[in-house]
């Protein structure tokens, strides 16, 4: 260890594997993990999510899973959640439709109107 | 790829002897089943404190606590939760007042009003990695007191925060390193005391198996303050697990160059060594702490010269416990003046409690200084199980003395307790209701300070001994009336002339149930009564006839066959045969069997 600026470094190396573990998140992403969110597709569309928002570095974002909504043939189904906003649902995702979603709305906050099944106000 | 979930597991002492390493190995074997070993990650961690609901599981990020988890439970955690996003509500934590379920760990009450500076990295980092460690913030006051600030402006940093030494006594830490800095010697050293020996304390012991790498900084930066090359933790032995992180932590701190010759390219250079104590409780004090590491018999020496000036091998040493020193890292990468805003005014920071007896949540807990004993034992606490009244709290432990309901809304610093005649010591607090008799809990206390005596000064080796035997008597009904008086008279010149702290301090308990529950102290002299029911020579057993069914059980479970009658005819029990030793009393199980104590 040479100096500061080297430890820093380090830190910020270190913070990402410990970043699920700090309070606030600007966006939480939730994807429908029920048996039937699973069998149409949910676990890829998850594991996307979680690549995607890595590469991008998006450190501000946490993926988390959620149970069955209800609506089975819309599954995948996917919730953004974002503060003072309502709550996106995007339905029949697969992983190159979640790349978008990252891109357009995560990234840039525009949501994706193609794939929008409903926009609840909480 | 970064994982999407934290699995913590709590791994201090008390959680693993429920089980919870085998809880973290079935969580692992569970993931890898289900190939979720890339999205999940299982992390042990320090104690997160609520020791009673352990073995606990913190998921993050949805911030679940589980409580009580057990090795048949982890399948449907880890099926429900983990893959499909349903966390298993039977296995949450429930508010005890509400009975709702409480989503949110950091909604738990137990943690709502608590403050952490020192247990901030306690379950929320893996003790065992480094690299944990540094994502929050390690190492960067030791990289910025040595690069950034000289020894002079470190220690105006730990003189404006207040801090005060965290053992017991509350020297005012800066005055500690100062002396110690002055004295010109080429050899100095720098020593955690992490004897702690209180019954019923475990905050020390917690810090290091948690978070061991803030002790060491925090001793680092004293080093380089003092001037010192060297240090030494001395840690008791019955502390395997903290030893065991402690030695891995110092292993990592040497390899990368945080311990070792010119830390941060500088010509600080600083070393440690861990040192195993007996478990002497009289090795917590610090001279004879101080021999102990020398390899000579645990015995104090009078004062002065202090360690500050003649320590260890008869060089300047300054020497904090190990709650002191994980307070130093805050205060150079937040300034003294943050810390001195927390807190009363004579008593800056916040105070590790370890909370045990008759409560609902025992466990430990940090809190700003000045925070009520009502809010400690009551909002945190959760206060006396149903049904019960807590009736006093002794604070210190065997060096402390008992407080009232009265004095309860008392705000906690070191004034404040010295001035009920307890005192703040390692931060122990045992709660106490109806149930226990306050003779006998002096006695007890008494019994631990007369055993862990080293015998070296009179008044300690045969004070207490007296004190004990007039004790012993009063719990046996043999009490007389001048007893009391006694007591306190033998407290009192024990107190004045003891050699050191364990002496000075023994005969606190006796005094303040004294001072607080003489009545108890009467009651046992005078009426051969003990109200709670504890003293075993005071309780007689009597069968209500009108309850007995005659079902022969109790006569079959007495030792000394004292209970007449058979099947149909009422029992009876023959008081000059009866040893009173409860197992009737235990067995009926229509109550009939009445404990009493002083009636005739």
């Amino acid at each position: 260890m040479k100096n500061l600026e080297e430890l820093r470094k380090l830190r910020e190396k270190a913070q990402k594997e410990i970043q699920l573990r700090s309070k606030d998140a600007r966006i939480k992403v939730v994807v429908g993990m029920g048996t039937s969110g699973i069998a149409a597709g949910a676990r890829e569309v998850l594991k996307t999510f979680i690549n995607e928002i890595n590469q991008k570095n998006l450190t501000d974002v946490i993926v988390t899973q959620t149970g069955e909504k209800g609506m089975s043939s819309m599954e995948p189904i996917v919730e953004i959640h974002e503060e003072k906003k309502p709550v996106i649902v995007y339905g029949d995702m697969n992983p190159s439709k979640v790349k978008k979603v990252v891109e357009e709305h995560i990234v840039n906050g525009k949501a994706v109107d193609d794939y929008l099944i409903s926009m609840e106000e909480k | 790829m970064a994982h999407r979930m934290n699995v913590l597991v709590c791994s201090g002492a008390s959680c693993i002897s429920n089980n919870s390493l085998k809880v973290k190995e079935a969580l692992l074997a569970e993931i890898e089943r289900l190939d979720l070993k890339r999205e999940i990650k299982v992390i042990e961690t320090g104690c997160m404190g609520p020791c009673q609901l352990g073995p606990v599981l913190l998921v993050y990020p949805d911030e679940t606590l589980y409580k009580k988890v057990q090795v048949a439970d982890v399948r449907e955690i880890v099926e429900q939760h983990f893959l499909k996003g349903r966390p298993v509500e039977r296995l949450m934590y429930k508010s005890p007042l509400t009975d709702e379920l409480v989503h949110k760990s950091r909604d738990v009450d137990y943690f709502k009003k608590q403050y952490k500076i020192v247990l901030a990295n306690c379950g929320s980092i893996d003790p065992e990695s480094l690299d944990e460690y540094i994502a929050v913030g390690g190492y960067e006051a030791l990289g910025k007191a040595l690069t950034e600030m000289n020894p002079d402006s470190v220690l105006d940093e730990i003189k404006i925060s207040g801090l005060r030494g965290r053992g017991g006594g509350g020297f005012p830490t800066h005055l500690k390193w100062m002396f110690t800095k002055n004295e010109k010697s080429k050899e100095k050293y720098v020593i955690c005391n992490a004897d702690e020996g209180d019954p019923g304390a475990f905050m020390d012991r917690s810090v290091i198996e948690g978070d061991p790498h803030t002790l060491i900084e925090g001793m680092a930066i004293a080093g380089y303050v003092v001037g010192a090359s060297k240090g030494y933790i001395y840690v008791r032995a019955e502390y395997p697990l903290a030893i065991e992180r402690l030695e891995k932590a110092i292993a990592q701190a040497k390899e990368t160059g945080f311990l070792g010759e010119n830390i941060f390219q500088t010509d600080f250079s600083f070393d440690l060594e861990v040192r195993v104590g007996a478990g002497a409780f009289v090795c917590g004090e610090e001279t004879a702490l101080i021999h102990s590491i020398e390899g000579k018999r645990g015995t104090p020496r009078p004062r002065p010269p202090y360690p500050s000036a003649s320590g260890v091998w008869g060089k300047p040493t300054v020497l904090n416990n190990v709650e002191t020193y994980a307070n130093v890292r805050h205060i150079i990468l937040n300034g003294g003046a943050w810390m001195a805003k927390i807190g009363t005014e004579t008593s800056k920071g916040t105070k590790v409690f370890a909370l045990s007896g008759t409560i609902k949540n025992t466990g430990l807990a940090e809190v700003p200084m000045g925070t009520t004993i009502r809010e400690l034992i009551y909002d945190i606490g959760g206060g006396a199980p149903e049904g019960h009244e807590i009736k006093a709290v002794q604070l210190g432990g065997p060096s402390g003395g008992c407080v009232t309901p009265e004095y309860f809304d008392t705000p906690i610093d070191y004034e404040s307790l010295t001035a009920l005649g307890a005192m703040m010591g390692s931060g122990g607090v045992i709660a106490m209701d109806e149930t226990a008799c306050m003779v006998n809990t002096a006695k007890f206390f008494l019994d631990f300070t007369c055993f862990e005596s080293c015998g070296k000064c009179v008044p300690c080796r045969v004070g207490l001994k007296q004190m004990y035997g007039i004790l012993d008597k009063i719990t046996k009904g043999e009490g007389e009336e001048e007893d009391i008086e006694a007591l306190e008279t033998l407290g009192k010149t024990i107190k004045a002339t003891a050699l050191c702290g364990l002496g000075q301090t023994a005969p606190n308990p006796v005094l303040s149930t004294i001072k607080f529950f003489r009545h108890e102290y009467e009651e046992h002299i005078f009426e051969k009564k003990c109200r709670a029911l504890v003293c075993k020579d005071l309780i007689s057993y009597e069968i209500n006839k009108d309850a007995c069914k005659a079902c022969t059980l109790c006569a079959q479970k007495c030792p000394v066959d004292a209970i007449k009658g058979e099947r149909g005819v009422v029992h009876e029990i023959q008081q000059e045969k009866c040893i009173s030793c409860g197992n009737c009393y235990d067995v009926c199980p229509f109550g009939a069997v009445m404990r009493l104590s002083g009636e005739n």
